[in-house]
């Protein structure tokens, strides 16, 4: 064994996918190292889903180099594909197949014997709290069950890599955080994760760390409090004011780097970098419902890159 | 640092297939569901040679005359044998390949595995076959059984040489088939395929009249078509009278076999692999 660090799980360098009139992801680089938990996040067409259709080998890249688990994606895909284990965002279940013979069919797929593949669904099933569904259709799951399935099939062969592309979307809240906790379980089994979402409360619930996406590129990259601390500050100062008042109120702040920066979305600015200030201006105006102080969070980083929201 | 710049699609155009033992497990996914599903699966091809026997054989064949004075029941075994088990072929291997690709995404998520293209492909396409296959015994089963009073089978080749000759037909109309769910968009395109492609072939490629009464241009039409080289092979089996001609059918069937198959790949990849 080398003394040197382990290789990362997935090397992504300078990766692109160009087609005939647009660029979907355009030259990014990053690694996921082995039992990290890493997130992708953007809006819609940032290039997440892109990206992870690469690295699961749906798409081969047009430019860079792509490799997972050490296999080059367009040399091997099979080896690529042996160590991972997909979550994709629309429902794929096999509705010809009751919930087990699901997960028992995926692991005939992944060339595990029958004795394992019984064992490993009836494992699977009881993880995600679904044995007493083992012999119903897949039909008559609820969306949340069948999101646990998915996820459950995708572990069925026992991935190093477990890749999710938007995990929660669609899902209402109860089920999403019986999601989140079954993954954040996964942590004691050393799986490597790497998921896209456009959900910032999921990004810093699941993330070591999170790679924000914009118009097919890498705009930042860190832990969530790395990125919280650095783009958007312990204080955000909400006004819901005419834009005169915003800009009478801010007229004594210094604007620029280091100074507060001002950002508005559909009628409500947001400042950052206000400091002790901001729960002054709040204090002063006395009304919540048109001045109030709250810490940063994701959602403000992207708006801090990109002047833009997350959901639209 | 080096930057790579690939062809976009270099899988589409690969010609060699990139089959595994994964094509053997998406075979047996299917056959899993088959055995769940058997008997709606089967009611469909148990009762069709009865009904078509009954119809055709005995209430058509008595008022049919053919040169030579040959029964119309005994003309019909051997055209049976090849136009039914095409159309099991054609239903698995067209709509269910199509189903499966395009309105559960079955296929987006076996080859999340490591199973390919290929091998999705490949399995699915001999699990046509198998049905084919299946369907081409029962058939000459149903004929052994009635063989006493409509005389249907006229040589014991027949017996011998049904596995090879419903296999090849059945591998070939599921690479046709599967060639036309991989560029079929809606599922009403099907309604092409099946009326102007596999329902002309069924009426005429002589399984069910004397293919040489009709007009010699009708004819090298004729010999385009696949089933009519299915049709000729039976009746010559049937016949028991072997002849080189059969070598040429057979030929045939395995070279368009062989070519569709290769198309079958490489547009199911162009179509999974973007």
């Amino acid at each position: 064994m080398t003394t040197a660090a382990p290789r990362p799980h997935i090397e992504a360098r300078a990766l692109t996918k160009r087609y005939d009139d647009y660029t979907a992801v355009d030259a990014v680089s990053f690694e996921v190292q082995p039992g990290e938990y890493l997130g992708l996040l953007g809006p819609n067409g940032a290039g997440k889903t892109t990206t992870i259709r690469m690295i699961t080998c749906f798409s081969p890249p047009t430019g860079g180099e792509l490799r997972v688990l050490g296999h080059d994606v367009l040399r091997d895909p099979r080896s690529v594909k042996a160590g991972l284990g997909l979550v994709p965002q629309d429902e794929n279940l096999d509705p010809d197949l009751p919930v087990a013979k699901n997960l028992e069919v995926y692991g005939r797929y992944h060339g595990l014997d029958a004795p394992t593949r019984r064992a490993r669904a009836a494992e699977q099933l009881a993880f995600f709290q679904l044995e007493d569904k083992a012999a119903v259709p897949v039909h008559e799951l609820s969306g949340g069950m069948k999101r646990r399935l998915m996820i459950a099939r995708a572990l069925v062969a026992e991935p190093t890599i477990l890749v999710l592309d938007e995990p929660t979307v669609g899902l209402d809240p109860q089920a999403r955080h019986l999601v989140w906790q079954k993954l954040r379980q996964l942590r004691n089994r050393g799986v490597t994760m790497l998921l896209t979402t456009h959900y910032m409360d999921e990004a810093a619930h699941l993330c070591d760390r999170i790679i924000v996406m914009h118009q097919g590129g890498i705009l930042a990259e860190g832990t969530p409090t790395e990125l919280i601390a650095e783009h958007a500050g312990e204080a955000v100062l909400e006004l819901r004011l005419p834009a005169t008042e915003v800009e009478a109120l801010l007229a004594p702040f210094e604007a620029g780097p280091g100074g507060v920066d001002v950002e508005e979305v559909e009628g409500l600015f947001y400042v950052f970098g206000a400091g002790p200030a901001a729960h002054e201006v709040a204090t002063r105006l006395g009304d919540p419902s048109r001045a109030f102080v709250r810490p940063g969070n994701l959602e403000d980083v992207f708006l801090r890159l990109t002047g833009r929201g997350l959901l639209e | 640092m080096t930057t790579l710049t690939r062809p976009s699609t270099p899988a589409v155009a690969r010609l060699r297939p990139d089959v595994s033992i994964g094509a053997v497990r998406v075979w047996l996914r299917n056959r899993d569901v088959f055995l769940r599903l058997w008997k709606s699966e089967l009611s469909g091809m148990v009762i069709e040679p009865w009904l078509v026997i009954a119809a055709m054989g005995l209430g058509l064949g008595r008022f049919v005359e053919l040169d030579g004075g040959e029964d119309y029941a005994a003309f019909l075994g051997p055209g049976l044998l090849a136009a039914f088990p095409m159309f099991t072929t054609v239903f698995e291997s067209g709509w269910g390949s199509f189903v499966r690709l395009e309105m559960q995404h079955t296929y987006d998520a076996v080859i999340a595995t490591p199973v390919s293209v290929d091998d999705v492909v490949t399995g699915d396409l001999l699990w046509g076959a198998t049905r084919g296959v299946m369907s081409a015994c029962y058939i000459l089963l149903v004929e052994l059984l009635l063989n006493p009073s409509l005389h249907m089978v006229g040589s014991p080749w027949i017996v011998v040489g049904i596995l090879p000759v419903a296999a090849v037909l059945g591998l070939l109309f599921a690479s046709i088939s599967i060639m036309f769910a991989s560029i079929a968009r809606a599922m009403s395109q099907f309604q092409y395929f099946f009326n102007l492609l596999i329902l002309p072939m069924f009426w005429f490629s002589g399984a069910f009249f004397p293919f040489e009464s009709l007009p010699e241009w009708a004819r090298t039409i004729g010999w385009f078509l696949p089933l009519t080289h299915a049709v000729n092979l039976y009746r010559d089996l049937n016949g028991g009278d072997l002849a080189w001609s059969m070598v040429g059918d057979f030929t045939w069937l395995l070279a368009a076999t062989a070519i569709t198959y290769v198309l079958a790949l490489a547009l199911m990849r162009r179509r999974l692999i973007v």
